[in-house]
């Protein structure tokens, strides 16, 4: 089931422009043709259950960019004096180093978000994303388009991650960022202290027209992340028939 | 008593993959049939058995500030867990394949699979933060992997029947699977209310 995409290596003997059809290729199959969670299925476990907040999940989806693409970039440069038998441990170090880096510079400047995503950060380092992409990709291809491929699959998985985060948040809190400077409140009932975009308490106007709803406590569980995925495979394979797979 | 409860909270209650997706990865990608998942279910039990007590080890003898080098050193617990986690693999295997050559046939190709399983660092790294103690330690593990072992052989018993069912074309297979976990996990939320500490004090 989790196809791996191998592209082959592109053999150009002229110099090749820094950021080429096949960089730009790189970069934007994962976002749609390759996600690496709706098809390849790589890097669920980490992170869903971050993805009740907006914030957190782009803080989550920027740190797992990070790692993805440098530890592609330093897997690729390595790759020749590796030797076969301890790769995994070795791919598993540069990760790990990574992920020690992002988790002491989260504490030191984000400390309450350090908190939110605790273990979350450290399971960075067993996200099959990153491994995959570093077996599939870095270990046989140049740095720089390893970096690429790296920073393409990170954007992929964070946009998922980034999706089913505002739909969680706008239907289980009625925000948009909750926690951060730049909170916005969507829907609810105004009062003194918060004021929402959406009234519902409002006597009349587009607010009154929303009148008794309440939050949707289904997209607090973390049941609802698994929901919100099954729905966007659905989504995604109805407009692609050639990715359903039968089993 | 006490670690009794441990082990019907990991197991149960804080379910590893249903509460908290860890072990996502292998757990769908394992789970078609329930022959497959079951010998996966094992060897996560296993590992998670043998890996926690051995980091807990290192946590609390290397890495912390009363530890042999006498400094804070928890900057370096990813690194060393890891290594633990791929070392105790590769360890496992090689026993399994000494003692028992028909459970390595049957084994064989999950074993590596279990160093990447988000479960397993994720089980140290709850113990951690948790501050379990030496033997609740064993307990968590133990409970921990029972508790995904029900989990992958739930999914790979409704996965092998669901394949008779009228399912929309573009849902099946993977679509289908998530819905499936995210119905597990409701599931799973009604054990929520149990506390397993009244539950042997009646006894």
């Amino acid at each position: 089931m989790a196809e791996t995409t191998a592209t082959p290596e592109v053999t150009v003997k002229e110099k090749e422009p820094l950021f080429g059809k096949a960089e730009k290729k790189l970069l934007l199959d994962p976002l749609g043709d390759t996600n690496p969670i709706t098809i390849q299925v790589l890097g669920i476990c980490s992170a869903l259950a971050v993805t009740s907040l907006v914030y957190p999940s782009v803080v989550m989806a920027i740190a797992v960019v990070f790692v993805c693409g440098f530890s592609s970039l330093f897997t690729s440069l390595v790759r020749n004096k590796i030797p076969k038998q301890v790769r995994m441990i070795v791919q598993l170090v540069i990760i790990a180093t990574l992920v020690t880096i992002v988790e002491l510079t989260l504490k030191r400047f984000n400390y309450p978000i350090y908190k939110q995503l605790s273990v979350y950060i450290g399971l960075i380092i067993t996200n099959c994303i990153v491994m995959g992409r570093l077996e599939a990709y870095a270990m046989a291809n140049r740095p720089w388009r390893a970096f690429v491929d790296g920073l393409g699959n990170g954007v992929g998985y964070g946009v998922i991650l980034i999706i089913v985060a505002v739909i969680r948040e706008i239907f289980g809190k009625g925000t948009l960022f909750a926690g951060s400077p730049i909170q916005i409140n969507i829907i609810g009932a105004s009062n003194n202290e918060v004021g929402y975009l959406i009234n519902t308490a409002a006597e009349s106007g587009f607010g009154s027209l929303f009148a008794g709803y309440t939050n949707n406590n289904l997209m607090v569980l973390p049941a609802a992340a698994m929901f919100i995925i099954g729905v966007l495979i659905w989504i995604q394979r109805s407009y692609r028939p050639t990715l359903v797979d039968v089993s | 008593m006490e670690l009794f409860n441990i082990f019907i909270k990991a197991a149960f209650i804080e379910n590893l993959v249903l509460a908290y997706f860890l072990g996502m990865c292998s757990y769908l990608a394992v789970s078609k049939t329930v022959t497959t998942a079951f010998g996966l279910g094992l060897a996560v039990i296993f590992v998670l058995g043998i890996t926690m007590p051995i980091n807990w080890l290192i946590s609390e003898l290397l890495l912390s500030e009363n530890g042999i080098f006498g400094m804070d050193l928890t900057f370096l617990r990813f690194i060393l867990f890891i290594a633990v986690i791929a070392s105790m693999v590769q360890l496992v295997e090689m026993i399994v394949e000494k003692v028992s050559p028909a459970l390595y046939t049957s084994l064989g190709i999950f074993l590596p699979l279990i160093t990447v399983n988000c479960a397993i660092l994720g089980g140290s790294l709850f113990m951690v933060a948790r501050e379990y103690s030496f033997t609740e330690s064993i307990a968590f593990g133990l409970g921990g992997g029972f508790g995904w072992f029900l989990a992958i052989i739930a999914i790979a018993a409704i996965r092998e029947k669901i394949r008779y069912s009228n399912v929309p074309p573009a849902l099946r297979g993977l679509g289908m699977a998530f819905i499936l976990t995210g119905l597990m996990g409701i599931a799973f939320m009604s054990l929520m209310g149990i506390d397993p500490a009244a539950l042997t004090a009646g006894k």
